[in-house]
């Protein structure tokens, strides 16, 4: 068994949005799309400011309300728990949409509702996903965390990290560094 | 032989009829289906083969691959081995092939002619193009000599309309990368090491301890091999010293933020040394054995005390010391970057060599974690006969001003071509290729004074621009992913070659630059000076000087060679400089020559009047200025610019967060609508915007009219008067609401 | 002092600035569905009970609209799905996790039954209607036979029905005003409600009129209860939850929900209710038609405020892309 997560180092991170065109490339999102954004939370008040830079995308939830909520088990999970959603089981009703709380589905113009799928179609092939390969400064890592010895294991036993807001209970597989 | 227009019209809509092919093409779309999306399954299997290239969108020139699916345009990646990109493109370069599927590129050649009193844009052929633009230049030739014909140039097809220039009988060539950008920069490195900084910059970033920005946003520029150092230095605990009166991303990421009051980094830079030298924190045997002038710089900056330059620039005296402390604890391996765009002031050499001078004293220059020996592959020219030697050029103009200009200031052609009593070389005729004068030269309204003089104004481009809108004859390019271009030979760590080979076939009626400059020679009777028979035989015959063959170029698309120099050559190694006294010079003694100071010394700058805040401009990492803000992969992501305005005053003048504003500056000149960004992240006397936005030309269907230009706004400038760069951030604006009188 | 920006300009259609996932279609179908289950549970409870000629609006007339209705409501839930000619996939699987799953296979049984439960008293309303084919004729006498059990059956779907319209939000706990268990039996009481306020509509009967009225009172009273609570519970709880209670509570649909909803469909009704029986003469028909207003109201405003809050960034207020 495999669980797939994304660590994204919030110190590395310029916030170049990198990550977001090549999404668009990589899976042919249409423009005006986007199945990843960068987002800048900046605290404090001038000169004392401090800012956090993160590229967010689908969590991959593993209790995703998203796949819990879909009537048609067009959402689902895929090898390694990647949250997948089918494009001909999908009828649109939107109620996945409604359910993330991360905002990160949408309705393709086609009608089937899209979103981040971790590349799988490159993870299968052992690549890592588009916008971790491409990122500049080298924020992003993908892996398997059921795998002791791999990278995103390693740096989560020793970086401290947090999810995005884990009291709505999604438990999210995409972890920051900070 | 064609009339020439009085009066040059901007050219924005087309004339019905003749050009209506042009303007009224297709309809934007934001979608536009085509077949159906894959699903992604599907995605990732019958790729076809990947063609190299190295990117155009910016002048780091990053190699990659350009991937196609199912024979059409997909996606663009780097190559990992350029040390430019390490395999990992910016977001510009990913998006790159958005550059190819504009649907508002130019199309087609274009002159302009009058119809029904009115100026339009007609089609025309290439041949028509031609002979247009060759009658011209042999007139001018003939009435005032060939050297009043100047080429303004950005980007790699450049190199053939320099050919063909200086092939004419011209050098006035410039690029604005110089007057308008890092022109200070390079002269200042000149003046104190014999050596300029170069491009990609010779920082050693990578191994680092300690990284003092002055104002210089990594992160926002995405250049993008220094970002991924200046990344890895800070995964690497490097410690980061910015200054700057906004809290850039570069800021966020330091130990120490030096929220700097706007103009007076010079006092800042004078303080540290003071500092350095009087805690006696330099590389005493480093100084000693390699520099000249440190007693007269010693006596020099005794005055510029930590608490002297308190006031001044607002940064307490505990934290200059603390900073500096800071820095000689990890020298060598620290280095104050010299920065990129550094025209902004007008002393801007002699802050930019305050900088070279605090790196000489902390013994970082040829040092690792400071600056390293660049290297660069030796790549045999294609010989060609002897150009023919000018008469005179665009210095003429200007008699004993810039003294220490080496290369021709964009700026300073365009206010040579306004005539005067005094001048007697203006320019006649201007060959535009690749660079948005409009939006890259400050005083727009200078910039027009001058095209108004012309006799003929040649615009290459690949999207339609300001320029090109006042252009009498426009050429399309094609896309830098539909064309051979010279090889890139970056200077590095270790040297490389890269080839741009084509990976579409060119896309309406453009052409490539080779092409046409080629073209152009033959029927200028220089075809001399172009004898290769087509870019591959060109391309082969320079790859075969280094034992590599365009066939060998096209599978591997980047070729490392091997360095023979050291990267760092002064840890007490015998060294000659190239500066007059053979070392590097902390006293200036070419600057004394000339009568400027030979150490730098602080002069106040304007302050913004009541009401008034200095105009701030810089960069967004996903576009490179104008030239991708149509872009539609791009503009996605960015599509307008925003006005950073502090909470204190956006309390004041009732501006609320995505309010639309108006800026005016000091001459009573307005932008175009910008939405305000209220932010904690500037400075209460400083307003700041990214740089490229607000255009004005129709044609332009994404990035008409989105934001503001600050160009418009900057109305007056200070120039240097060391090199002749134009100091732009000396503009001052206010707010209006949208509409208000 | 939090800025919260997206700097890549996110724009996906329908979810930026502000959620827009369902428009006019699911509120209409939510209303739609608590009218519904208001009117079968009154038929039946009051079919049960022997009032079947007593309150004959109530137990006969009033299913015969439950049919259109219902076709209706499924419309406006076809025309809000955006790959339509996938619906059929709802029917083949159930998920119990998700409500939209349960509440269509609902809408498929209670879809027939209600029919066959309204066309068994078409006879007894219209003597000289004839169901032209012998079959029919047939399947209308054996299936009066069975009215008890339907009946049963009905009030215990129209129960879930009316419930559902409810947890279909309030499963979502992406959308904290959405996230109450309040919303179930609020879109129930409020649906068995508009179904009084139905029979009112159609009755002619003053006795049954009366009942009704009496009922709808009690029910404004539940909901008036249930909207209070609702707001107790959000303010009690967490940060997410109490800026999505001050959305009504000062913010953007304070105006709106206390005027119209609260006021307009609750108060007034109610108000009219106890003066007519207290004697004054008000035409029925205005707290009947003031009680379906509010409760088409009360469905579009709190599917759309359920769509303007949200966990991640509280930034409704900076929002400008």
């Amino acid at each position: 068994m495999s669980r797939y997560a994304m660590a994204i180092d919030t110190k590395r991170c310029v916030g170049c949005t990198d990550c977001v065109v090549a999404c668009q490339t990589e899976n042919d999102v249409p423009v005006g799309y986007c199945r990843d954004w960068i987002v800048e939370a900046t605290s404090g008040v001038y000169p004392e400011l401090q800012l956090e830079i993160r590229s967010e995308r689908c969590n991959h939830c593993s209790d995703a309300p998203c796949v819990r909520c879909c009537p048609t088990s067009a959402s689902h999970y895929a090898e390694g728990g990647i949250v997948m959603v089918d494009h001909d089981d999908c009828i649109g009703c939107k109620a996945c949409i409604a359910s993330c709380p991360y905002d990160a589905r949408y309705v393709h113009p086609e009608g089937y509702v899209d979103k981040c799928t971790f590349c799988i179609h490159r993870v299968k092939e052992g690549e890592n996903p588009a916008c971790v390969s491409v990122c500049p400064t080298h924020a992003m890592i993908f892996g398997d965390l059921d795998d002791k010895n791999s990278e995103i294991s390693k740096v989560l036993q020793t970086r401290k990290h947090k999810t995005l807001i884990p009291e709505a209970g999604t438990k999210p597989n995409v972890f920051y560094l900070l | 032989m064609t009339k020439r227009f009085k009066r040059r019209q901007f050219i924005k809509i087309l004339g019905a009829g003749t050009g209506g092919a042009v303007l009224g093409t297709t309809a934007l779309k934001a979608f536009q289906p085509g077949e159906k999306t894959d699903n992604f399954h599907l995605l990732g299997k019958a790729t076809d083969a990947a063609t190299p290239t190295y990117c155009e969108i910016c002048f780091w020139k990053c190699a990659g691959w350009v991937h196609k699916k199912d024979g059409k345009p997909w996606k663009i990646t780097g190559n990992p081995d350029d040390p430019n990109s390490n395999g990992r493109f910016c977001p510009r370069g990913t998006g790159g092939i958005g550059a190819y599927t504009d649907p508002d590129r130019l199309k087609t050649p274009l002159i302009r002619v009058e119809k029904n009193g009115k100026q339009v844009f007609r089609e025309a052929t290439w041949e028509e193009a031609f002979d247009y633009i060759a009658d011209k230049m042999k007139m001018i030739k003939k009435k005032w000599g060939p050297e009043c014909v100047a080429l303004f140039t950005h980007g790699s097809g450049g190199s053939y309309f320099k050919t063909l220039l200086k092939a004419y009988g011209s050098n006035n060539i410039a690029a604005p990368s110089y007057a308008q950008c890092r022109g200070p920069r390079e002269e200042a490195y000149l003046l104190t090491y014999g050596e300029g900084v170069g491009s990609p910059e010779r920082t050693d970033i990578r191994n680092s301890k300690c990284i003092v920005l002055i104002g210089s946003h990594i992160g926002e520029n995405m250049h993008n091999g220094q970002v991924q150092e200046f990344s890895e230095a800070v995964a690497n605990g490097a410690t980061v010293i910015t200054v700057d009166p906004r809290f850039s991303t570069a800021a966020s990421k330091s130990k120490y933020w030096l929220p700097i009051k706007p103009a007076t980094d010079l006092a800042l830079l004078l303080a540290w040394i003071n500092v350095i030298i009087e805690e006696e924190l330099y590389d005493k045997e480093y100084v000693k054995k390699y520099t000249y002038g440190f007693d007269e710089l010693k006596k020099a900056v005794k005055h510029n005390t930590p608490e002297w330059a308190y006031p001044i620039t607002t940064i307490k005296p505990h934290i200059i010391r603390e900073t500096a402390r800071e820095m000689a604890r990890h020298a060598p391996a620290t280095i104050v970057h010299p920065g990129r765009h550094v025209t902004w002031y007008g002393d801007d050499t002699q802050r930019v060599r305050a900088g070279a001078i605090l790196n000489a004293l902390l013994g970082s220059w040829g040092r690792r974690g400071g600056f390293y020996a660049q290297a660069k592959a030796h790549v045999k020219k294609y010989p060609v006969p002897k150009f023919p030697k000018p008469k005179k050029n665009w210095k003429d103009a200007f008699p004993n001003q810039f003294p220490l200009a080496n290369l021709a200031l964009s700026s300073g052609i365009c206010d040579a071509t306004i005539p005067t009593a005094e001048r007697d070389c203006s320019f006649k005729g201007w060959i535009v290729y690749g660079t948005n004068l409009m939006l890259t030269l400050p005083q727009p309204q200078q910039t027009l004074e001058a095209i108004q003089n012309l006799e003929l104004l040649v615009a290459i481009d690949i999207m339609p621009a300001e320029i090109t809108g006042y252009a009498d004859v426009v050429l399309p390019e094609c896309t830098y992913l539909e064309r051979y271009d010279d090889l890139r030979i970056s200077p590095g760590r270790f040297p490389t070659v890269a080839l741009r080979a084509p990976a579409f076939e060119p896309k309406y009626n453009t052409k490539p630059a080779w092409w046409m400059a080629k073209e152009l020679a033959n029927r200028l009777g220089l075809e001399k000076y172009f004898p290769w028979k087509n870019i591959e035989e060109y391309l082969d015959y320079r790859l075969k000087s280094i034992g590599s063959s365009l066939k060998e170029m096209k599978e591997i698309g980047v070729k490392k060679l091997e360095n023979e120099e050291d990267l760092y050559y002064l840890d007490g190694e015998e060294y000659e400089f190239n500066t007059p006294t053979g070392k590097i010079e902390l006293y200036s003694t070419a600057l004394a020559e000339y009568g400027f100071d030979p150490i730098p010394r602080y002069t106040a700058h304007e302050e913004p009047p009541d009401g008034y805040y200095r105009l701030l401009y810089g960069r967004a990492p996903m576009h490179s200025f104008s030239r991708t803000t149509n872009n539609p992969l791009l503009t996605d992501v960015k599509s307008e610019n925003e006005v950073w305005i502090n909470p204190k005053v956006a309390r004041e003048w009732g501006i609320k967060q995505g309010d639309y504003v108006v800026l005016e500056n000091q001459d009573g000149v307005r932008s175009n609508r910008i939405r305000a960004k209220v932010t904690q992240r500037i400075r209460h006397d400083a307003i700041y915007m990214v740089h490229g936005f607000g255009r004005s030309d129709k044609r332009l269907r994404r990035s008409y009219l989105r934001g503001a230009d600050d160009t418009h706004l900057i109305t007056r400038v200070k120039l240097d008067p060391v090199m002749g760069g134009t100091g732009m951030r000396v503009n001052f604006v206010t707010f209006r609401k949208e509409g208000e009188a | 002092m939090q800025e919260i920006n997206i700097t890549s300009g996110r724009m996906n259609p329908g979810v930026d600035p502000l959620l827009h996932a369902w428009g006019w279609e699911i509120p209409l179908y939510l209303f739609l569905g608590g009218v519904v289950a208001g009117i079968l549970f009154f038929s039946a409870v009051y079919y049960l009970r022997g009032k079947a000629n007593d309150y004959k609006a109530a137990v006969k007339i009033a299913p015969l609209f439950v049919p259109p209705l219902l076709a209706l409501g499924l419309l406006a839930l076809f025309l809000d799905l955006s790959h339509k000619l996938y619906f059929w996939r709802l029917y083949t699987t159930i998920r119990w996790e998700s409500p939209m799953s349960w509440g269509a296979w609902t809408l498929l049984l209670i879809f027939p039954l209600s029919t066959a439960w309204a066309a068994t008293f078409v006879k007894e309303l219209y003597p000289q209607w004839d169901w032209k084919y012998e079959i029919l004729n047939k399947l209308d006498d054996w299936l009066k036979k069975y009215r008890t059990q339907m009946a049963w059956a009905l009030i215990f779907l129209a129960v879930i029905l009316g419930m559902y319209t409810g947890i279909l939000l309030s499963a979502f706990n992406a959308r904290p005003f959405w996230n109450t268990s309040i919303l179930g039996p609020l879109f129930l009481t409020s649906g068995l409600s508009t179904g009084t306020a139905v029979v009112l509509l159609i009755s002619k009967n003053h006795e049954e009129r009366k009942r009704f009225s009496k009922l709808d009172m009690a029910l404004i009273g539940i909901e008036l209860f249930l909207i209070i609570h609702l707001f107790m519970g959000f303010l009690a709880s967490t940060e997410v939850h109490i800026h999505a209670a001050h959305m009504f509570l000062g913010g953007p649909y304070t105006a709106v929900f206390w005027s119209f909803v609260v006021g307009l469909g609750l108060l007034l009704p109610l108000f009219a209710e106890v003066l007519e029986l207290k004697g004054y003469k008000i035409p029925v028909q205005i707290p009947a038609i003031l009680v379906l207003v509010g409760g088409l109201i009360l469905r579009f405003i709190i599917v759309d405020a359920g769509q303007s809050s949200r966990w991640l960034y509280k930034f409704i207020e900076q929002m400008y892309y």
